[in-house]
Formats: structure tokens, C-alpha cells, sequence
């Protein structure tokens, strides 16, 4: 049964048997829009403007308005260039793209079309993440469709508009989520993220300018281009148009996927995902995936689940992956484990992250096995600080946010487990 | 520099000029501020990746690398404020917990980056309290020694080897603390550039194998010289200490070598300082030789070489190493002539000499070694810059990686560190006709290119036809060069006169990449048709290949080794053993000749000063870096003196720059006919193939890299290196192996009618079908010099 407060825009209805098919989604209006452009050459500027006006922002982490960073591109320029869907979902806590993928796959070909046709790009690419084996095939099966319908390939509708799409597989690592490093792979090359500039609008794949935008993102194109700015942005609130897709999980009655306004309560939220397990008392709640920074369940629980929202309580929105914690959790087990996460996904290039998220993971560790000082958690924030915005790319940050966060909420957890100089 | 082309900036409260678009590193370095740096090479491309040289810019959120920040109007940078100190304090700080504190015991310990600036960023005490990484040492081969301990992942080594050298031996594997700088799969560091990565390596990962452990920087004295194992004249510096030279480093010289240096360069020096090293004259008596003094040692040379010239000038021939320096040659064939013979060659492997009365006053290239990265064009004739002159071919990659074409020619077309777009293989007889052809095609309307082009078709359409494309794309802004493989060939004359119509016809540039110091000994007047300054010689005197076939009183062997260092050194071994007196002046014990009756001690140039002309015209000085070894002597001494004992007028020099005073200053390159007529001589061509049996192989002789002169090919390091064993193999196109029913054969009899040998086979694709190449440098194999077809027979 759907919750009444769940609109679905870019995953599909929940009764329809088999979303993922070409005939499904054209059911649902599918396509719609992509024909549309097909047809009347619709102006570049206009899917821009329109993106603009809808408010709809990367679904990615960074929330980056979508409208704005396709006018980047030199659209009009000759020369090849591309559109990339990042699909290599691998922020712990984030799992909304595989049921986009996998339920919704057509929308997502749409979007790049649309997308890839507003910045002058005729080929795309899907990176999905390398252990999304069921997501890829459903993309792959849906590509075959689009192309055999004629919506992918050259003179669509005679048209004269060309657009072929392929998917690329991960092989693994987190890191090739970073829009440079998953460019480097795509090329065939070690995931490691290049220094900026050059943007990738100007140097993107292959060299060429490049778009590179989330699955969510993406997703969310044909709906507004196909009902309007205006339809979008008044789903959600100022400044965050739109829906947006919760993963949901932790100490939750019903983790899952869940799509709604931009703006929702985090209260709200909660309850759609059947509160906290157990009815036991939430503690803590980290809610854009496992780099932002955490926050109290108190403090959360008067939040609303928005751009703005969570950065006022110095938090997030990141990729809107809420992990949910009750007051059974070990605040310093949880820091070892992201930690370890962050020191195993490090791509080894520069020098504050590779030495850094190891000496970070390895103080956390001492100190939960109960060997650790109270230096170590001075040390433990200095580290931090010397690792966070001094790295080529966002890692680094994504490394030190939680350890910085979780000290200043819940330092006394840590100090619990320093064992007192005169316990011997 | 001019206010409209720069902006402005503010470094630490100073304005500074920059070029738009140059880099905030290259500013404050150009206005000598300092920020600290691992990554950062002006010459490699920018990785970014240390994060030492983070700065604090106004208005930036967070401080950004100076070396990947582009400067822009009005910035505002400040590389010591609180912000920048304590990022580039964390950056050390990061640097140093996984790197070993044990200076003392590592040989970059005193010249290494990050102990300096450990000592001007780094705090006192560690607060990193967990295990050190460690990492096994990799085996890269005999040049470069690893700790891998201490990388500290700045990857200018990847860069150096992706970029500059054109080879991806070393990458990095692994992620975050694991990742490791490696070879790929374990293989080893090929490249002949590849010590460079020594002295980019700024900690001691990377550390000189035959240098390690055997001084420390600061005990160094450093001396300039010039590296005379190719026609460059790269700029070294010899370093010593306890009386011996313990390394060489490059000198940077941007017209010339940048800051690089070949590892021939480099590790040659072992040779001179090897044990084989000869600190006596010798003299043979009844029970061979022995000991001497050197005024008996001179005495009876003197005598011996008057006893000749009282016969006849033609009784006195001399042959001298090209790798000696001006003031050696021109001081032999000062006495030669002083003693009323012309019979002086340094062109010990050329075997036509018929276009020398039409040739330049020195062989170079007419295009500078700078300007060569922004030609358009380059077409090798019988060349591979890759051996014979290596930073050549580093300039050469940066014209193709900035869109030039590269055509080849000749009898193996070698693999380049860069990309060749056509390419074709010619047996060794076919070269001139080949050749021809293409300058046919080209629009040479010249007898000689007609009549060489021979039995050659129509090359529009043919195998030539990619060779023609690269001369149309090069369109006139490029250079025809000849290597090895053309100036030794038995028809070189006619392949010169063709290259030098061609270039006309194209309006290309042309070059010839002469051995060593051979454009010296060319101006010094070590040739038999030229005195010094190119000036006519008496005279028609006999040249190399010519005083193999003569009978003479006396010959004078200068610093070559007579069985290795001809072109037919069956021929020469006759003539020496046909001579009543034969002078060796050799650094070497080893290097004298069986035939030696007189043996002088000569310094190898570690140990001697002396000048060098290299291709580009540029006469450079090199400093001796030691006194030499033992009783032996810098050899314009010994010629100086020669001199005296011999009476001749003009040889009471004081020092050696009145000896070089005499010299004046070579013109600028022209590799253009002396007459410019077109009436060379064409020697007959026979494009017809001398290995008509089925089990006879055309021979390819060439010279491998460390095995060029006597000196190179003592050194210890080089010779284990895999070019170093290029003797022991000889290489066959695949398909020629199949034919002859020798696939899988690992071992192979070479048989010619002079010599044979037992070589290990390789396979080559770049070898011409039905062809066999043999590297003729050592003693097993220079024997095939004097041979032109072997038959091969597999050995079980």
C-alpha cells in the first residue's frame, strides 16, 4: 500500500507489474517528451531554461542546480561531446538508483537523451556500479528496446538527431563515483580523480566536454519536460524542487526506497518507514549516506528533509541515504567501521587522504578496543582537519566529516572507552 | 615582460608578473618565493597529487595547490600565512608517518627533497603512534636501486616514463596506503633514459645501484663535462670522491639535453674507473710486453714512426676513436702530417667513402636540437635515435606527440618511444634503390636518384607510398636524418647524395647522426682528404676501410679497440699483423691489440679536459674530473710530447688552450654538398640480393647502445642491463624463422666466410625478411663485420 504522502517520479508506480518494459513505461507517457523533441527540434535553450525554472538539483551529493550545469557546456561548439550518468552508487547507505535502474530504466535513457540532446552530445554513457549485475541487465535489455523502437541511434524519426547510449560496468571501487575518477574509468584507466580545473565541461571523457549527472537526476528530466517547471518545483519547497527518493535503513521497521517531496519532515519520513525498530529510542541519524556529518535523533527529529534543512544543523542531504540509528548503537563501532570504509576506498593519490584515513581508522580502532588516550581524540580531530579540504577531490572530506561530527556529538562515548589511568 | 600579456599577482604582499595561464608555482618561482614541493616538475605534467605546495588565495574557500592553480588578475596568494603553513604542515606530517626517520642510513640522506623540507616544515616529534608501512624493494634491473619504503607516491617517475620517456614501465598499482609504485607483472626498466627516474625521485626509492652506499653528497666534487658517447654533447657533471668517480648527474643545458641524461651518459663512467684500466707503458720485448718508462716508451715510437716517414709518408697510417676530443685529433693528424702522411681516419665503421671530396666540413644535423620538437616531420633513413643518440629520441617524441610524422627506412625498423606512421624494410642492398625511389616519387629528377632507384617501380602506390605521405605532410618543415644503418653502408655515398637532393627537392633539412665526437675529429682534421678546419689535405691519403689493405711500416691505433671498433676488423687484424710496428694508445689493458708493439697509457675522458663539437656546430669544453690513473696520461700530452721527441716545429704548447687556439670556431651546420654541382660519383649500385640460397641470410651488422666505444663497454652496469646483452642475440622476422623451419629454435650457428658464431635467437618483426641482424660490438661477433651472408644452422 502507498503512503499518501509518496509521489513517484522517478520510480514507477508500485502496481505496475512490469515497470521496466518499453511498452510499461510508454503507458505511463514514457517517451513523450523525447518524441516531442524529435518532432519539433525543440530549442536547446528551452530544455535548459526549463531545467532551470524546475528547480531540480543533483541528486548526487552536491546539489548542484541540474539547469545550470548543463548550460556549462559549450553546446554549440563542434566537436564531440557527452553526457554520463553516474549509476556507480556506492555511498554506504544508498541504494535508490539499483530500483531506479531496475524498475525504471527507460526514464533514465529518456533523461540522457534529453539531456545529452540539450547539450549538443549525441553519445552517452551509464557507469553503473560494477556489483549492480540484475540493474545492468535491466538497463542493457531496455536499451536494446529504445533502440530497436528507434529512440536511440542516428536520424531518429528522421530528425536528423542522433543519440546512442551505452552502459559501462564498474569493477568496484567507491571511488570511481567521483565524476573524474569514473571519467578516468571509463577511459579505461585506474579510477583516480583528476585535479580541477580543467571542469569536465571543458576535459571530460576522452577528452572531450562532458555532463556527467546522477541516475536521479536523470531521471527526473522527462517528467519535467513533459509537465512543466512549474509542476516540479511546486512539489517540493523553496529552493529544493521536486521529490526525492529516501533510502531508508538501519534500526527502521520498514527500510526501503522512499519517494517523496523535497522538504518532508524527517518525522514524517520515520513514520512512512514504520519508526524506529523495536520501538526503542532513536539515537542518532546520519542522513545523506555515510560522509555527512551525523546528527543527534533529537536534534533531527525537528528537521526537514532538504538542502537547506539539513545543512542547518550542520548536516547534509548528500545522495538522501538516512541511516537510521536506536539507542543501542555504539557510536565509537559505527565511526571504526566508516572509517575503515573511507581508509579501504581511498584511492592512494594524494597524500592527506592515503596516509591520513589509515592513521584515522587505526586511532578509532585503538580506542574501541580499549587502548586508546585522551590525546587520541584530540589527535583524532586534528587529523580530520588536516586531511578534510585539502584533497584533489571530495574523499578526503567524506573521510573527516564523520569522525569531526560524531566527536562533537558524542565525545563522551569515546571517552568511555579510554580505560582510566588508576583502573589498573 | 610586456604589462599587456601578463597579469598580475600578489605573492606574500609582492606583485609578481605572470604569464596567463602559467601556474602560481611557476610565479613565486619566477619571483624566487619558495613554496615547497614533491610533485611538481616543470618538465613532467601536473599531478597535483602531494598537496605540499598548498597555498592560502584569497577569496578560495580552502587552500589550493600552488602547482595546479592558474594565476588570473589581481590574485591574492599567501604561501606563509597561518592556513598555508599549517596545510603544508599537515602535508608533512602525512608525508612522514609512513616514511622511514632513518636518514642516516639512506643514501638521498643530504641531497634528499623531503629531508629538507622536513627540517623547514616538519615538527620535531611524531604524534603517529602505528606500525610503518612497509614495502619490499623492487628489482628494476642493474641501474636503478629501489626502497620502496620510502615513496612517498609524488608518481614523477610514472609521469617521466608515461611523458618524457615514452615507455610504461612503471605505474602504480593499488589503492590508498597500498598503493605501490611497480613495474608491471615484475618487469624490469628497460628504457635507456630510464636513470633519470633517479634524480626525479624525490626521496630515496629510487637510488643509483652502482652510486649507492659509496659516498655521500656532501663529500662530492663536481665537475662540468661533456658526455662523448654520442654526437650531442650532453651536459654532465662528473662527481668524485676518494680519487675515483662515484656518479655522473646531468647538467642542464635546454638547447642540448634539458635536464636529462641517457644512462649511457650516466653509468659510462664504470668503465672508466674499471679494473682493465692500463697505468703503464709497455714496450715488447722477447718475453712479450713489459714495462716501460714512458720516455723509452716515446723514444722507440718516435723512432719507429721516422723510421716510416724516412720510406714514405704512406708507411705511417693512423686510425683514432671518434670519442676522442678536438685537441686528440688534431693533434695526431698534426703529426701525421707533420711527418708527411695523410693516412689519419676516425671513421672506423664507414665503408664508402666516394662523396668525400663533396662533403661538409663536419656531419650534424642542420635543424637544433631544441627546434626539433616543433618540426613537422622527420623521416629516419637506416636510424634508430632510440640507441644511437636516446635524448635525441625524447625530442623527437615531442614533435610526434604534437602531431609531427615519423617515416623509417632502412634495413630494421626498430621499436620507437613514439609513433612512427610509416615505415619500410629494405635488405641492406636494396637501401640505395629503395631510397632513390622514394626521392623519384618525391619529384627528384636526378640521374642519381634514377639510377639508384633501379629495379624500384613506380613507388607512388607502392610500400613507399606511406613514406611519401609523411614527406607531403612534413611539407618542407622537417629533416631527413641518416643513422648507423645509411652512414655505414656499402653505398653510403650514394645514400648521402640522394638525402641531400631529396631535402633540396622538399626543402627539408638534413642531419646525420655521426658517432661520438666525430664532427670534432672531422674539424680537427682527423680525415685523410682534409688537414683541420677542412681544409685540403696534400695528399689522397688511404681512409679506415682503405688502411686495412695496405702494408705499412708503422700504424698507430688511438684509443680503439682494433678487433671490435672496424668495419671489417678481418682486414684490419691482416694489415696490423702485415705492420713491422704497431702503437697502441689504449686506456685499457684489454682493449690493446695482439699486434702491439708499443703500448701508451691513455686517460679515458673522465680524466682529461678537452673540447667537443657536437651536431649542432657547438664547441663545449669538458673539465677532468680526476688526475689520471696511475702512470697514465691525458693523450694530448703524450701527443704533445710525441711531438717533441719527433722534432716537429709548433708542438712546445704550455696547456691546452693554446693547442685549441689553433682551431677556430667550426661554421654553423650545413649538411649541403662542399661543391653543390650534383657531380658526385655514383658507385654501382647492386640491388641484387647476395643471399640467393636457400638457407643464406642476409647479415645486418649494427651496434648496440653500451657497446658503441671501449669505455661504454666496461661499464659493469650497462652491460647487465637487457641492451647490454644485445650481442649474445641475433634477431629474425618471425616469418623468416618459420620459413626456415627454425620456430621454437633457441639457439642458432651464424657461418659467414670470415667468421662464425653461436647466438641466441629473438624474434623481430622489425627485421627485413631474409635478413638476420647481428650486433656487432663484442668479440664474439665483430667478426660478422667483414661478412655479408651467413647460413644459419639450429644448435641442440
Amino acid at each position: 500500500m502507498s503512503d499518501p504522502s509518496e509521489i513517484r517520479v522517478c520510480l514507477p508506480p508500485e502496481d505496475a507489474t512490469t515497470p521496466w518494459t518499453l511498452s510499461s513505461y510508454q503507458e505511463r507517457g514514457g517517451y513523450q517528451a523525447w518524441a516531442e523533441v524529435l518532432r519539433n527540434q525543440t530549442p536547446r535553450e528551452e530544455i535548459i531554461e526549463t531545467l532551470k525554472a524546475s528547480g531540480l538539483r543533483g541528486r548526487g551529493g552536491a546539489g548542484f542546480p541540474t539547469g545550470l550545469k548543463l548550460s556549462f557546456m559549450p553546446r554549440d561548439a563542434q566537436g564531440q561531446k557527452y553526457i554520463v550518468c553516474n549509476s556507480d552508487e556506492s555511498e554506504p547507505g544508498t541504494f535508490k538508483d539499483r530500483d531506479i535502474l531496475r524498475f525504471n530504466p527507460h526514464q533514465v535513457i529518456e533523461g540522457m537523451a534529453l539531456a545529452g540532446y540539450a547539450i549538443g552530445a549525441t553519445v552517452g554513457f551509464n557507469y553503473i556500479r560494477g556489483e549492480y549485475y540484475e540493474p545492468w541487465q535491466r538497463f542493457e535489455a531496455a536499451l536494446a528496446e529504445a533502440r530497436q523502437a528507434g529512440l536511440l541511434g542516428e536520424d531518429l524519426k528522421g530528425s536528423g538527431i542522433a543519440f546512442e547510449l551505452h552502459s559501462q560496468r564498474g569493477a568496484g571501487a567507491y571511488i570511481c563515483g567521483e565524476e573524474t575518477a569514473l571519467l578516468e574509468s571509463l577511459e579505461g584507466k585506474k579510477g583516480l580523480p583528476r585535479f580541477k580545473p580543467p571542469f569536465p565541461a571543458q576535459v571530460g571523457a576522452f577528452g572531450k566536454p562532458t555532463t556527467i549527472n546522477n541516475t536521479e537526476t536523470l531521471a527526473s528530466i522527462p517528467p519535467i519536460i513533459r509537465n512543466g517547471a512549474e509542476w516540479f518545483s511546486r512539489i517540493g519547497v523553496e529552493n529544493s524542487g521536486g521529490t526525492k527518493i529516501y533510502s531508508v535503513s538501519g534500526h527502521v521497521n520498514r527500510p526501503g526506497n522512499y519517494e517523496v517531496p523535497m522538504g518532508i519532515p524527517f518525522r514524517d519520513l520515520l513514520a512512512m518507514a514504520g519508526g524506529v525498530q523495536d520501538g526503542r529510542t532513536l539515537k542518532a541519524v546520519i542522513p545523506g549516506g555515510s560522509s555527512v556529518p551525523v546528527v543527534p535523533g533529537d536534534v533531527i527529529m525537528e528537521c526537514t528533509m532538504d538542502y537547506d534543512g539539513l545543512s542547518q544543523v550542520g548536516s547534509a542531504l548528500g545522495a538522501g541515504s538516512v541511516i537510521v540509528m536506536d539507542e543501542t548503537t555504539c557510536m565509537v563501532e559505527v565511526l571504526e567501521r566508516i572509517s575503515f570504509f573511507y581508509f579501504a576506498e581511498s584511492c592512494g593519490q594524494c597524500t592527506p587522504c592515503r596516509e591520513g584515513t589509515g592513521w584515522l581508522y587505526r586511532m578509532i580502532r585503538r580506542i574501541r578496543t580499549g587502548e586508546g588516550t585522551h590525546e587520541d581524540l584530540d589527535r583524532l580531530k586534528s587529523v580530520a582537519d588536516r586531511i578534510e579540504g585539502r584533497t584533489i577531490c571530495a574523499l578526503g572530506d567524506a573521510a573527516a566529516w564523520p569522525v569531526q561530527s560524531f566527536l562533537k556529538h558524542f565525545r563522551h562515548e569515546f571517552e568511555a572507552m579510554i580505560p582510566r589511568k588508576d583502573a589498573a | 615582460m610586456d604589462a599587456q600579456t601578463t597579469v598580475t599577482i600578489v605573492i606574500d604582499g609582492r606583485e609578481v608578473e605572470a604569464q596567463p595561464g602559467s601556474m602560481v608555482i611557476e610565479a613565486a618561482d619566477a619571483a624566487n618565493i619558495y613554496i615547497p614541493r614533491f610533485c611538481y616538475h616543470p618538465k613532467l605534467s601536473i599531478a597535483a597529487n602531494c598537496r605540499m605546495c598548498l597555498v592560502e588565495v584569497e577569496k578560495a574557500p580552502k587552500p589550493l595547490p600552488a602547482c595546479a592553480t592558474p594565476v588570473s588578475e589581481g590574485m591574492i596568494v599567501q604561501t606563509r600565512s597561518a592556513t598555508a603553513v599549517d596545510a603544508q604542515q599537515g602535508t608533512m606530517e602525512f608525508l612522514l608517518i609512513n616514511h622511514p626517520l632513518d636518514c642516516p642510513v639512506c643514501d638521498q640522506g643530504g641531497e634528499c627533497p623531503l629531508q629538507d623540507q622536513a627540517m623547514g616544515y616538519g615538527q620535531d616529534s611524531s604524534r603517529y603512534q602505528e606500525d610503518k608501512r612497509a614495502k619490499a624493494p623492487l628489482d628494476l634491473g642493474p641501474l636503478v636501486a629501489t626502497a620502496m619504503t620510502r615513496c612517498i607516491h609524488c608518481t614523477r617517475c610514472v609521469r617521466f616514463g608515461r611523458e618524457i620517456a615514452g615507455t610504461m614501465e612503471l605505474g602504480a598499482t593499488g589503492r590508498g596506503e597500498d598503493m605501490t609504485i611497480e613495474t608491471y607483472l615484475d618487469g624490469s626498466v628497460d628504457s635507456e633514459v630510464s636513470g633519470n627516474i633517479i634524480d626525479l625521485c624525490p626521496v630515496g626509492a629510487l637510488t643509483s645501484k652502482p652510486y649507492r652506499f659509496t659516498a655521500r653528497p656532501w663529500e662530492l666534487f663536481s665537475h662540468e663535462g661533456i658526455s662523448p658517447h654520442d654526437s650531442l654533447g650532453t651536459n654532465i657533471t662528473l662527481q668524485t670522491a676518494h680519487q675515483a668517480v662515484k656518479r655522473v648527474v646531468p647538467r642542464n643545458n635546454e638547447e642540448i639535453n634539458e635536464c636529462w641524461i641517457s644512462d649511457r651518459d650516466r653509468f659510462a663512467y664504470e668503465g672508466a674507473e674499471c679494473d682493465d684500466r692500463l697505468t703503464q707503458p709497455m714496450i715488447r720485448r722477447k718475453e712479450g710486453l713489459v714495462q716501460t718508462s714512458w720516455e723509452e716508451a716515446l723514444a722507440e715510437t718516435a723512432a719507429a714512426m721516422r723510421e716510416a716517414a724516412e720510406q714514405d709518408g704512406s708507411q705511417l697510417a693512423a686510425l683514432i676513436h671518434p670519442m676522442s676530443s678536438m685537441e686528440e685529433s688534431f693533434l695526431l693528424q698534426k703529426i701525421m702530417r707533420g711527418l708527411g702522411s695523410d693516412q689519419i681516419d676516425h671513421r672506423l665503421l664507414q665503408r664508402d667513402f666516394s662523396d668525400d671530396a663533396t662533403a661538409p666540413a663536419y656531419p650534424g644535423l642542420e635543424v637544433a636540437l631544441s627546434d626539433i620538437e616543433s618540426l613537422k616531420g622527420i623521416l629516419l633513413v637506416g636510424c634508430n635515435p632510440r640507441k644511437e643518440a636516446p635524448l635525441l629520441a625524447l625530442r623527437m617524441r615531442k614533435m610526434a606527440e604534437q602531431g609531427g610524422v615519423v617515416g623509417m627506412l632502412g634495413s630494421h625498423v626498430p621499436e620507437l618511444n613514439f609513433s612512427v606512421c610509416a615505415s619500410h624494410a629494405v635488405k641492406p642492398a636494396d637501401l640505395p634503390s629503395a631510397f632513390g625511389a622514394l626521392a623519384r616519387g618525391a619529384g627528384v629528377s636526378d640521374s642519381i636518384a634514377a639510377a639508384a632507384s633501379g629495379h624500384y617501380g613506380d613507388p607512388q602506390g607502392s610500400e613507399l607510398d606511406g613514406l611519401l605521405q609523411v614527406l607531403s605532410q612534413a611539407g618542407g618543415d622537417g629533416i631527413i636524418l641518416l643513422g648507423q644503418g645509411a652512414l655505414n653502408h656499402p653505398a653510403a655515398g650514394t645514400v648521402r647524395t640522394i638525402a641531400g637532393r631529396l631535402a633540396e627537392q622538399t626543402g627539408m633539412q638534413l642531419g646525420v647522426l655521426s658517432p661520438a665526437n666525430s664532427a670534432g675529429a672531422w674539424w680537427a682534421g682527423a680525415v685523410p682528404h682534409r688537414t683541420a678546419e677542412a681544409k685540403p689535405a696534400k695528399t689522397a691519403g688511404a681512409n679506415a676501410s682503405q688502411m686495412a689493405d695496405l702494408t705499412v711500416h708503422t700504424v698507430l691505433l688511438y684509443g680503439l679497440e682494433s678487433s671490435i671498433d672496424h668495419s671489417d676488423p678481418v682486414r684490419l687484424e691482416g694489415m696490423l699483423d702485415r705492420a713491422q710496428r704497431v702503437v697502441s694508445f689504449s686506456a685499457f689493458r684489454s682493449a690493446v691489440s695482439d699486434q702491439a708493439d708499443i703500448v701508451l697509457p691513455i686517460a679515458p675522458y673522465t680524466e682529461f679536459s678537452g673540447r667537443y663539437l657536437n651536431c649542432n656546430g657547438v664547441v663545449q669544453s669538458a673539465n677532468a674530473a680526476l688526475a689520471p690513473r696511475g702512470n697514465s696520461r691525458p693523450g694530448w700530452k703524450v701527443l704533445r710530447v710525441l711531438g717533441n721527441f719527433l722534432s716537429l716545429v709548433d708542438f712546445d704548447y704550455d696547456d691546452l688552450e693554446q693547442v685549441g687556439a689553433e682551431l677556430s670556431c667550426p661554421p654553423a651546420v650545413s649538411m649541403r654538398s662542399a661543391d653543390g654541382s650534383g657531380t658526385v660519383p655514383v658507385p654501382a649500385v647492386d640491388g641484387s640480393d647476395a643471399a640467393t640460397a636457400e638457407d643464406l641470410f642476409t647479415l645486418i651488422a649494427e651496434r648496440s647502445i653500451y657497446q658503441a666505444d671501449p669505455i661504454v663497454r666496461r661499464s659493469n652496469a650497462l652491460a647487465r642491463t637487457r641492451d647490454g646483452s644485445a650481442e649474445a642475440f641475433c634477431r629474425f622476422h618471425p616469418g623468416d624463422l618459420e620459413a626456415a623451419g627454425l620456430s621454437g629454435v633457441s639457439q642458432v650457428q651464424l657461418v659467414g666466410q670470415h667468421h662464425q658464431a653461436t647466438l641466441q635467437v629473438t624474434v623481430d618483426r622489425g627485421v627485413v625478411r631474409g635478413s638476420v641482424l647481428v650486433f656487432v660490438g663484442s668479440s664474439t661477433t665483430a667478426g660478422f663485420g667483414s661478412d655479408s651472408v651467413v647460413s644459419v644452422r639450429p644448435v641442440t
